[in-house]
Parts: structure tokens; sequence; C-alpha cells
């Protein structure tokens, strides 16, 4: 009596499909639900004061560089102090309830806890400065922030969405002038004015591996 | 005119000592190997397994915290970005090709001897494989992304390929072939003898071995399917003997670093790994004949003609050495010169001389037959030389990086606890897979052993040598 009747081919046959089937969505599954797009993209965390980025640079058009006062100077963005808050909020709006962890911080000297939500991993060196003076618009990266209640992440942030622009940046590059006018719509084509402004200011983005990591 | 005829079976012995000794017949070879994996846990298997598991899962402690902190916790810093982890790899790797060159070279050039003790040979291959493998790893600090980093994956999260030209990416596919093909080479030629175990076992061992022999009857052309298969295989793996550690080799030798640029490389590594790679057999296979009784199989001769390999190889590499030092003062070059007498006078000079020491005198001792034929010294020169063969490429990365250009960025290394108890564990790791190995599966290839005691047979009934 074989151990093995003709039957158990079947089977093999079967468990083989299935460990390959299983093993290829698991390969999937894992290139899917590792991907920046997936679980970085909408990141949309509760802040602590309910601030409102619509309501500051939209409704009322305060300039990205008011509070950002670093961005074109630094690596680093700076997220505003609560001294940055109370300039205007001493005689707006004093009394609101919503208000009210601005005025503490502002009395006790401790910062508002703001989360940050545009993350880069920390072997990636980015550099502000050099994107704004460039000509990046605020809005190539963190989107129409002047449209959101509460801001969420809206690029993927990945490498390879980083390598896509620095290979092919014409379409993403404007004047100066116009980095933090995130409405701003060119009467002709963007690439167009890209090319020109790239090489009138020898842009050269980097897209050798120290370019970002040192 | 001397009498130089061999007139009895006992002179024959004497000028060529038969590879299978005592009363073998086919059904006791049988037996003697499948009891070995058949019967209950012998007390001191634990007393090894033990342990080993406990110093592996101290290796998978310290990956876990190089992951969770980053790779700072190993002692490598700038100018000596590597260290102990690619020391261990290029170490690691190097004894793996004994594994290779038993089952595929040795096969090709039908040396008979290699049967008892390929099957062993190529299972630490295989492991030593493992234990090399941690180390590219986990030195990319996020092994869950290597996939993207190590191979060619088309993926929109980099929108890079690796860099073609680089010997490391050389290196992925030459290491992944090379595991690759040698779990081949072991599993095909482990089927007639898990058909062997098969036919002996009963319930859920039954199933489970007869599920893994693949339907194995022993056919004529199950046979004849099988040794074309193997003969193909053993094919494959020749070219990578060589290939694999040359590339391993191009890491160094395919850069600029003084220590490092030198042609010699590809041929010094290969011989360096063979050597290595013997010396963990002799390591393994003198403690596993007597563990196991098996000195009828992995008779005297075997472990002679070993440490001939061994003496060849540490001349090999010796010569190396030798044309190193000469190179760097005929070349005229000033960095060249100051990198060869930094490696043997400065900061490192004790691992250069551990190396010298443990690699081309100790293997001296093997032009002495007493030496080659007496199981203790053999057993400790072997340890001389694995420590050895580790000190040589210690030197190679260590002492060449530790001396940049700029004297400013010059450095000394200190491996921190992490660097050493994940090595120690990488040790861990191979005596378990090791011995789950011996526990489980047949030792030695019986069925190649029969092949060998049926020709020895032939010889000593039919009077070879006896006419001449």
């Amino acid at each position: 009596m074989p151990l093995f009747t003709r039957q158990h081919d079947l089977i093999a046959r079967a468990a083989t499909a299935l460990l390959a089937v299983g093993v290829l969505s698991g390969a999937a599954a894992y290139a899917y639900f590792s991907h920046p797009l997936v679980i970085d993209v909408g990141y949309q965390p509760h802040q602590p004061v309910p601030y409102s980025h619509k309501l500051h640079a939209g409704n009322l058009g305060m300039d990205c560089y008011y509070c950002h006062n670093t961005v074109e100077k630094a690596a680093h963005a700076a997220v505003p102090p609560t001294e940055t808050c109370m300039n205007c909020h001493v005689r707006v709006k004093p009394e609101s309830p919503l208000l009210a962890p601005v005025r503490a911080s502002y009395k006790t000297g401790q910062p508002v806890e703001w989360v940050k939500i545009h993350k880069v991993p920390d072997y990636v060196f980015f550099n502000h400065s050099a994107h704004v003076n460039a000509g990046v618009s605020c809005v190539s990266c963190h989107g129409r922030v002047d449209q959101m209640i509460e801001v969420k992440q809206v690029q993927p942030l990945s490498m390879g969405w980083c390598v896509d622009c620095h290979r092919n940046p014409a379409a993403k590059i404007r004047p100066t002038e116009l980095v933090t006018n995130l409405a701003w719509t060119p009467d002709r084509d963007p690439a167009e004015i890209g090319r020109e402004l790239i090489a009138q200011k020898k842009i050269a983005p980097p897209v050798n591996c120290s370019g970002c990591h040192r | 005119m001397a009498d130089l005829a061999i007139k009895s079976p006992e002179m024959l012995d004497e000028v060529t000592p038969r590879l299978v000794q005592g009363n073998s017949t086919y059904r006791s070879l049988t037996e003697d190997i499948s009891r070995i994996v058949e019967k209950g846990t012998p007390i001191q298997w634990w007393m090894a397994f033990l342990p080993s598991v406990a110093i592996a899962g101290m290796m998978f402690a310290m990956l876990g915290y190089l992951v969770i902190t980053g790779i700072g916790v190993w002692g490598n810093n700038s100018p000596i970005g590597w260290a102990w982890d690619i020391t261990n790899f290029v170490w690691w790797i190097g004894i793996g090709h004994a594994g290779t060159l038993i089952s595929a070279i040795l096969f090709l050039f039908r040396q008979k001897w290699r049967t008892s003790i390929n099957r062993a040979a190529e299972a630490m291959t295989l492991f030593a494989v493992a234990c090399a493998a941690q180390y590219p790893l986990f030195h990319t600090g996020r092994p869950w992304r290597a996939i993207y980093w190590l191979f060619p994956l088309p993926n929109t999260d980099l929108n890079m390929w690796q860099n073609f030209r680089s010997p490391l990416e050389w290196d992925v596919f030459a290491v992944s072939t090379y595991g690759t093909v040698s779990a081949l080479f072991w599993f095909v030629g482990l089927v007639p003898d898990l058909a062997t175990l098969r036919d002996r076992a009963t319930g859920v061992r039954a199933y489970v071995l007869g599920f893994a022999s693949l339907g194995w009857r022993g056919s004529a052309r199950h046979w004849r399917h099988y040794e074309m298969a193997y003969l193909i295989l053993a094919g494959l793996s020749t070219p990578l003997v060589l290939s694999v550690h040359t590339i391993v080799s191009f890491d160094f030798a395919v850069s600029l670093i003084p220590g490092w640029h030198t042609t010699i490389f590809p041929p010094y590594f290969v011989a360096g790994a063979i050597f290595s790679g013997f010396a963990m057999v002799v390591t393994l296979m003198t403690v596993a004949r007597w563990s196991l009784q098996l000195q009828h199989l992995i008779t005297t001769k075997h472990l002679e003609n070993m440490c001939k390999v061994m003496l060849a190889t540490s001349m090999i590499v010796g010569y190396a050495y030798g044309t190193e030092l000469f190179i760097a003062w005929y070349s005229g070059n000033p960095y060249e010169q100051f990198a060869f007498a930094n490696r043997a006078l400065g900061p490192y000079w004790w691992s250069y001389w551990a190396m010298v020491s443990c690699n081309v005198i100790t293997p001296q001792i093997f032009w002495f037959k007493k030496c080659r034929t007496s199981v203790p010294i053999m057993f400790v020169a072997s340890i001389f030389i694995n420590i050895g063969m580790w000190f040589e490429r210690f030197v190679i990365i260590v002492t060449s990086l530790h001396r940049d250009f700029l004297p400013s960025s010059w450095g000394y290394f200190r491996p921190t606890y992490v660097d050493i108890l994940t090595f120690i564990g990488t040790m861990g790791l191979f005596m378990t897979l090791f011995l789950l190995f011996i526990r489980f599966l047949p030792v030695i290839a019986i069925s190649e052993v029969k092949g060998v005691l049926a020709q020895e047979d032939h010889v000593t009934k039919h009077g070879h040598g006896a006419h001449h």
C-alpha cells in the first residue's frame, strides 16, 4: 500500500498553487500597504489649538512667510512661537475660548505642542531655503493649505516622489515672488516658465545619493 | 629490483586506505546512518542544542535592538564605516565554500572521498550563508525595506534602480545565486536518502519523509534523472566556487582605498575561502564522527585529504600576503607602501601577526603525516585557522580604513558589546541549524557511500593491482 495515492497529487498541486497565490498576494499587500501613498497621504492629526489655515491664509490672505518666517533663509521651516499668534490676538478675539491654550502658553511660556505632519526620515536632509529660493511653491509639497481648516498631508513625500521632481523640475519652478501664492495660475505653460527660470538661475537639482543623504 | 607488487588486499589498504572501513555492507551502512536520526534524542544533543538556541536568540535580540535603535549600536563610525559586520559576512561566506568545492568540483573530478563528507559540508554551506546574510541585511538598518535596495524590483517608492556598476550589487546576485543553487544541490542529493528513511519510518514521520522524498521509488528511470540533475547542478555550482568570493573581493578591490585596490584579491580571496571552509569542515567533522560513531565512514584518510587541502590553500594565502607586501614596495606608490607597512607594524600589528601565525605558520605542521592523521592536532589547528581567517578579513577591512588620506580623519575601531554578541550569536545560529540537521537528516549521503563501497568491493575481490 503506497503512502500517497493519485488523489494526493491533486492535494499537493492545490496546496502549491495556494502557497504561490498566498506568497504573491502577501508580497503585493506588503508593497501596497507599506507605500507612503497609502500610509502617509491623508495624515491629519488633531492639533492642540483649533487653528484654521483656511481662515488665516485663505480668507484673511495672510502670507505664509508671516508665521513660517525662516523658510527662505533656513533649512528648517519654523513653526511660529505663541508670541506670533499674540501679535494680533491680544486685540483680536482676546476672550475667545478657542484661544485659551494660546493664552495659557503666552502666560506660562510653555510652547503650544503642535503636531508635526510633514515628516521625512532622519537620514534625509531636506532644505526649505534651497527649494523656496529655486522657486518651488509651498503648494507643490503641502497642497492648498489655504483651503484646509485642519492641515493634512497631500503628497507621499516618498523618495520616488522627490526624485521625480528632481529629475524633471521645470513644471514646478515659478518666480520666487509667487512661491507663497498657492492659487497662482500661470497664463502659459508652467513648464515653459520653469525652463526659462532654470536656464536663468542655473537650477540643477541633485539626483546623486549625497544630494539628500549625507 | 625491489618487489613493488601488491600481493594482498591488506597491502593495498595500506597504500590506498579504503574509504569505507570495517565490515560494512549495504545493510549496515543504511543502519549506521539511519539510526542516528531514528533513535531517541541523546542527552548530549540537548546539552549542545539548548545553549546554541540561547546564543542564537541572543543574536536576534541584538539585531532587534539594532533595528529599534539604529546601526550606531555597532562600533563602526567614520572613517571605519565597515568593520565587524563585513568582516563576519566575508568570514561566513568563505566558510561556505568548502561545501560547494566538495560537492561540485570534487564530484566532477571523480574524487570518491568526497562522498562521506559532502552532505554535512553542503549543509554547512547553507547555514554559513544564512549567518552571512544577516550582516548586509541588518547593516541597511531597515531590513524590511532592503528588498527594494538590494533587488532590482520595479517600484514607485524609490523610483530608482540599484547602481549596477557597483560590486555591492553584484554581490547581491552572487550570494543569492550561491544560496539558491547550494540549497537545490543539497536537497536533490537528499532525495534518495529521504526515501530510505521513509521506507523505514511509520506514521506521521513516514508521511513527512514521503512528501519530502518527492515520490522517489528508486527505479532505473529515477536514478537516471537523478544523476543527470546532480551532474547539472554540480556543473552550475562549479563556477560559483570561484565567482562568489571573487565578487566578494570586488567589494574591496574595485574601490580606490590603498590596501583594497589590488588585482590579486580575487584568487587570494577564493583560496582563503576554501582554506577557511575546509578548516570549518574539519572542526565539525572531527567532533561529529566521534559523537555519532562514524569513524569507519569518515576515516583518517578523509581527514588527511582535508589537511592536505588546507596546507595547499594556506600556502596560496601566504604567497598572497607576500605578494601584497612586494607589490606595495615595487609599485613605488607611497600610499600603498604606507598601508602595508601600517598593517604589519601600525596600531593593528597584533591582528596582522595573529593572521600570519594562524594562517601561514600553523598549517605548516601538515607537512608531517603524524599531524595530518592526528585528530586532536588537526582539530586544534583547524580552530586556529578559523581564527586566522577571521583576522585576515579584519586586517583587510579595518586596517585599510582606519588610516584615511587625511590624517585628521584617522581613527581606531573598537567593537561594542552589540558587535561582539551579534557575532557570537551567529555562531549560535550556525550550531542550532547544524544540530537540527544532524538530528533530523542523514548526515552522510547513504546512497553515495554505497556507490563507493560497491567499487571498493569490486577492486578487492578481483585483486586490482595484483597483476602489476
